[in-house]
């Protein structure tokens, strides 16, 4: 049994006081790339109750995903808007959901990121974050942008940290940790980047700007 | 003199192209700013440093 909208906002607010809650669910986030950055984001903000979320990704669920992205091993194949449209939708049935099973490139950024307070770059390769950081940056001053860079192997959790680069810039990891550089990503750390990141995004919402 | 990332440099007089090159990145995987302002990518090549600039370059790296 699902509980109604009322209840689950009564919960959420029993939990973050009203007017936080209120803030989050008037908040409007889009996160760009759903890997284990992307897709642990998207769970952290939809559990906090975020009214809408918009996921924005082009790739489809991969075994060699499994091993720190929000997927199960059933939706091997699904596009990955659509797999994690469906979790989100379980965690938190009310939640405005806009999902694109989309490439991102120069030309259709600011068209497609338009309606969203606070933009998240979680992209994997480090030339399509440059990318989209840049375009986000030159295109769209009025954006808060929250970045991750450096979170592979199994370095210590403490070098990730998150930086306010500029106002409404905001880049969390520890900077140097590639994963061209041989250790793969590892749950655990992928996972606290993505706590950074979510993190840094509720406490935008919130008013709280300082690190 | 120009603060790179905190750290006082002598680059005055240097594109943002040069100041890269210098610190043996690519432009590929940066975003620079310059003053708290954003620098265009296009705009690498003609935009010069001055002394009392506060430059900030971030490094992506992959993984995510």
């Amino acid at each position: 049994m699902i509980p109604t909208k009322e209840e689950m906002y009564a919960a959420l607010e029993e939990r973050h006081g009203k007017e936080l809650q209120k803030k989050l669910n008037d908040a409007s986030v889009a996160v760009c790339g759903l890997g284990g950055l992307g897709s642990n984001i998207a769970v952290a903000l939809a559990r906090a109750g975020v009214g809408r979320l918009h996921i924005l990704d082009f790739d489809k669920v991969d075994i060699s995903n499994l091993n720190r992205q929000q997927y199960f091993a059933e939706q091997l194949g699904m596009s990955k808007t659509d797999a994690l449209y469906d979790t989100l939708k379980r965690i938190a049935p009310y939640c405005d959901i806009r999902k694109d099973c989309i490439k991102l490139n120069e030309d259709n950024i600011p068209e497609l990121l338009a309606d969203a307070d606070i933009i998240v770059e979680a992209f994997d390769k480090a030339e399509q974050k440059a990318m989209l950081v840049n375009c986000v940056l030159e295109n769209m001053p009025e954006k808060y942008l929250v970045s991750g860079s450096g979170m592979a192997g199994i370095a210590p959790s403490n070098m990730i940290t998150t930086k306010r680069v500029t106002k409404r810039f905001y880049i969390c990891g520890d900077g140097v940790s590639d994963v061209e550089d041989g250790m793969g990503l590892v749950s655990s750390r992928v996972l606290i980047c993505a706590g950074h990141q979510a993190h840094a995004v509720i406490r935008i919402i919130a008013g709280e700007f300082d690190i | 003199m120009v603060k790179i990332n905190g750290e006082l440099l002598d680059k005055d007089g240097k594109t943002v192209s040069e100041m890269l090159a210098d610190m043996e990145i690519s432009g590929q995987r940066v975003a620079v700013e310059l003053n708290e302002e954003i620098v265009p990518k296009a705009k690498y090549d003609e935009t010069v440093l001055k002394d009392g600039d506060h430059v900030e370059v971030v490094r992506f790296v992959g993984g995510g």
